[in-house]
């Protein structure tokens, strides 16, 4: 009987994992430091939680920050030949221009502005010239480790980067593509920048996927592996090897599905408390609000989707200083020696927690005359904490807080603008809780020219794009739901043109 | 050697303050700036910097060309300009006028707009001059100084980045505002145009003067201090109406046009107080709430900025939980004569109330 599930979510301090069963219950649960190999905390986590008999094991979902990672240390990057889809137009700002000079050398293996391109009304700006993709990528060549291709309007017509990825397997034989109609939305320059990061983090995410394979077969499992994405929903690895740059907002994602799961709501506002940071999230719908402006990644502005957060620098490791104020310096993983209460020299908001009555760790007698100023601490703490929730909120009035992280124990149980907080069991590891969740979804984000009489075709449209999205990432296409729909008409056009979201989603089919 | 004196270049050292201080200038819209700025950074990397110069440097009969880039900004998100367009209006300027074209100006300071004559001038070696048709941003192309100076609006040129174009030939401010509307559609949603082409003796009591100067300060004023706010209130003589948060945000599209209301409730010193702006592509005008009364109004500017920066807020941008100051900027003098509130106070939004100039008489 395959009746339990794996989730594991790889922190920057720690790595959690957690085994629950077909009700959600979680059945054993462990917390270990993230090694600098981020695979030996994913081996010992997993050999940790494994149940005895392992072919109860239906899935094992992990959350990465791999991905984030290797941009910020511009680490195991793919060359990448970049091809705008565009000329004349857009050459006023070339691709990849604007990038940290690093990054820019790390991952270009040359750039293209062809001619091509689509009209918001459909037609072709001017028709896609085939002879200079195929000039450009024989140019390249073998210097290429994958090919971004990005098309002026493609999230409204994505015919001619279909065009250019053929040329691609032409000209260079079985190179990875990406294409950016599948990845970002409006915005050429942001969508091109997300559509690079993408094609230069295959290898990344093939390794995580490898090692996770290596150690699942070390022990016997033989189920599918699956990794979140930025909605806290898993994908195939299959689809996460197409899609990498998709993983970069699982850790907080994770949190807030988590969140979902153990408080049992769909809309809340989510506090995560970690050692260093706290980030606050909008649960709508049973999903993280997503973010509707661009978000920066390594010094590149992209426009993938992510969740929609407010981050402080305040966590269970923040070190007060002498004044009183909290953070922004935390002693991160060394808490459990450094904090006072553990018997070391540096005061901390965890030592506040204890001096406070919240929490019982270590020995409270330890914080000594230092009390005051950990009660002042705490006191500005709660004070920006109540002040992030109010940032994340869409419309005025109260709403629930659910507290998750291992930090969350600083905060106390009433919350300015809170109706009422929410502490649920198993609270510090709610991100491996939301990776192991077993709801998989689509997306889809296009803009459609709605013709008089073809509304209801041309949504049945796009709802079908984002059907097959969430089969891809191992959804059972029997019993799939719409999440939502948005519809937003765009000003200043004289097509009616319409820009439709839909989000899909349903739970994983039995392999 | 130059036969005029520079007061000023635009170049990779200035030109980000100088795009902040057009976002503030754009009184909430006038387009964003961030593909703009990239345009002309790559402009003035690969052609040179921008010399600025005012229109006193300028001979009498020296050729002044105001421009900029007309359409939908969702379009412009997608399908930006290749560059060239701007020497293809000057090509074309000059093959109607037979005179050579002596600089650029753009015909609107706010938003993107103070940066696209920026790219076009570097890429065809002009220089840019310190002025431009609004001191500020406007939702319709004749809602320009150059109207009021009796300039005319014709001829103009449009062209798009495959290098088509179109010469108009109207026969007001309004003509030409409505032809190169269907012509901007015809191109694909978004178009690069001249227009009310001048001499510079005509330009210099047609212009609002020192627009470019006036952005580059307020960025600069912002970017070098510990105080953003502060800093843009005094390089900006702006008066702070509220500091506050945004509670709500309305939108609707009417018209052609982004129209909207955002409500910010008052914090700090203004618990108490709530403000609505009204929005129509700018913020048009800001009423104290509690008693319904107007404390500003276009044709002044109100900009809301983000408190701890003094980014400018673009209207599409607003949404709840922003934390704000909301400031007014007096508008040129120009717009407060009878003929400048005719063609841009309260009156040409649809308002019945009658503008009061935003800074108190005796400050």
């Amino acid at each position: 009987m395959r009746d339990l599930r794996i989730g594991i979510d790889v922190g920057g301090t720690n790595t959690d994992a957690v085994l629950l069963d077909d009700a959600g219950g979680v059945v054993s649960k462990t917390k270990v430091p993230t090694t600098q190999d981020p695979s030996e905390a994913i081996t010992s986590a997993l050999t940790a939680v494994l149940p005895a008999e392992t072919e109860r094991v239906a899935r094992v979902v992990l959350g990465t920050t791999h991905a984030v990672n290797a941009i910020l240390e511009r680490r195991g990057l793919r060359r990448v030949a970049v091809v705008r889809i565009g000329a004349p137009a857009t050459r006023s700002v070339r691709p990849l221009f604007g990038w940290p000079e690093d990054l820019r050398s790390a991952v270009s293996a040359g750039e293209a502005v062809v001619r091509g391109g689509v009209e918001i009304d459909g037609r072709d700006v001017v028709p896609l010239d085939a002879d200079e993709v195929a000039a450009f990528l024989r140019g390249v060549g073998a210097g290429a480790e994958a090919v971004a291709i990005t098309g002026v309007f493609s999230p409204l017509d994505p015919r001619q980067e279909l065009a250019v990825a053929q040329l691609a397997a032409e000209a260079l034989g079985p190179v990875p593509v990406s294409l950016g109609h599948r990845i970002g939305s409006l915005g050429l320059l942001e969508r091109e920048n997300a559509t690079v990061l993408n094609a230069a983090l295959g290898s990344v995410i093939g390794q995580v996927v490898s090692g996770l394979q290596v150690a699942m077969a070390d022990h016997r499992l033989a189920c599918p592996a699956f990794l979140a994405q930025n909605d806290g929903t898993p994908m195939a690895v299959g689809l996460a090897r197409e899609l990498p740059v998709l993983t970069i907002g699982s850790g907080p994602a994770n949190s807030v599905r988590g969140a979902a799961a153990l408080s049992g709501l769909d809309e809340a506002i989510v506090v995560d408390v970690g050692g260093t940071s706290t980030d606050v999230g909008v649960l709508a719908r049973g999903f993280p609000r997503e973010s509707t402006a661009g978000v920066e990644m390594g010094g590149v502005r992209t426009n993938f989707r992510m969740p929609d957060l407010v981050s402080i620098a305040l966590g269970g490791g923040s070190i007060v200083g002498s004044d009183g104020s909290p953070g922004p310096r935390s002693v991160g993983a060394a808490l459990t020696t450094d904090a006072l209460v553990f018997g070391g020299e540096t005061p901390t908001l965890t030592d506040a927690a204890v001096a406070a009555g919240r929490a019982d760790l270590g020995e409270a007698a330890r914080v000594g005359t230092s009390r005051d100023r950990l009660l002042e601490a705490l006191r500005r703490a709660e004070e920006t904490v109540a002040d992030a929730i109010d940032r994340a909120k869409t419309a005025r009035g109260d709403s629930p807080v659910v507290l998750v992280g291992g930090g969350s124990v600083l905060l106390p149980d009433e919350v300015p603008g809170a109706s009422c907080v929410h502490r649920p069991e198993h609270f510090e590891v709610a991100n491996a809780i939301g990776a192991a969740i077993a709801r998989a979804a689509g997306e889809s984000d296009r803009i459609v020219v709605i013709e008089p009489g073809g509304r209801d075709a041309a949504l049945e449209a796009c709802t079908e794009d984002a059907r097959d999205r969430a089969v891809e990432a191992g959804a059972d296409p029997s019993s799939l739901e719409t999440v939502w729909l948005e519809e937003v008409p765009l000003a200043y056009l004289d097509v009616p043109a319409v820009r439709v979201r839909v989000k899909v989603a349903g739970p994983l089919r039995a392999d | 050697m130059p036969r005029f004196q520079r007061v000023e270049r635009l170049d990779a050292s200035n030109l980000r303050a100088y795009a902040r201080g057009c976002a503030i200038l754009g009184s909430g819209g006038g387009g964003d700036v961030g593909t703009c700025l990239l345009q002309a950074l790559q402009a003035v990397q690969d052609f040179g910097s921008v010399p600025v110069v005012g229109l006193e440097d300028l001979p009498d009969d020296a050729l002044v060309v105001p421009c900029g880039a007309i359409g939908a900004p969702t379009v412009s998100f997608e399908k930006f300009e290749s560059g060239e367009e701007g020497r293809v209006l000057e090509e074309v300027v000059e093959e109607l006028t037979g005179a050579r074209v002596a600089a650029l100006m753009a015909g609107e300071i706010g938003g993107g707009n103070g940066l696209v004559p920026v790219m076009w001038a570097a890429r065809a070696g002009l220089p840019l001059v310190d002025a431009d048709g609004m001191g500020r941003a406007f939702p319709e192309m004749d809602q320009e100084s150059f109207e009021l100076a009796g300039v005319s609006p014709s001829p103009a040129v449009l062209t798009d980045e495959r290098g088509n174009v179109v010469i108009l030939k109207p026969l007001t401010g309004k003509w030409l505002e409505r032809l190169a509307r269907d012509v901007t559609v015809s191109f694909g949603g978004t178009s690069s145009g001249a227009d009310h082409l001048m001499s510079a003796a005509e330009a210099r009591r047609a212009s609002v003067i020192g627009s470019v100067a006036r952005a580059l300060a307020i960025g600069r004023a912002v970017r070098d201090t510990t105080d953003p706010v502060g800093a843009l209130v005094s390089a900006a003589g702006a008066v702070p109406l509220l500091v506050g948060k945004v509670v709500d945000v309305e939108r609707t599209t009417a018209g052609g046009f982004a129209r909207g209301h955002a409500t910010v409730d008052g914090t700090g010193a203004d618990a108490g107080r709530v403000l609505g702006i009204d929005i129509q592509n700018e913020n048009l005008v800001a009423t104290e709430t509690a008693r319904g009364r107007v404390v500003a109004s276009v044709p002044d500017l109100i900009t809301i900025v983000d408190e701890q920066t003094a980014d400018a807020i673009p209207t599409e941008r607003l949404r709840y939980g922003q934390r704000v100051r909301v400031l007014a900027l007096p508008c040129d003098p120009v717009w407060r004569t009878p003929e400048g509130l005719r063609l841009a106070g309260p009156g040409a939004f649809g308002y019945g109330h009658e503008y009061v100039p935003v800074e108190p008489p005796h400050a």
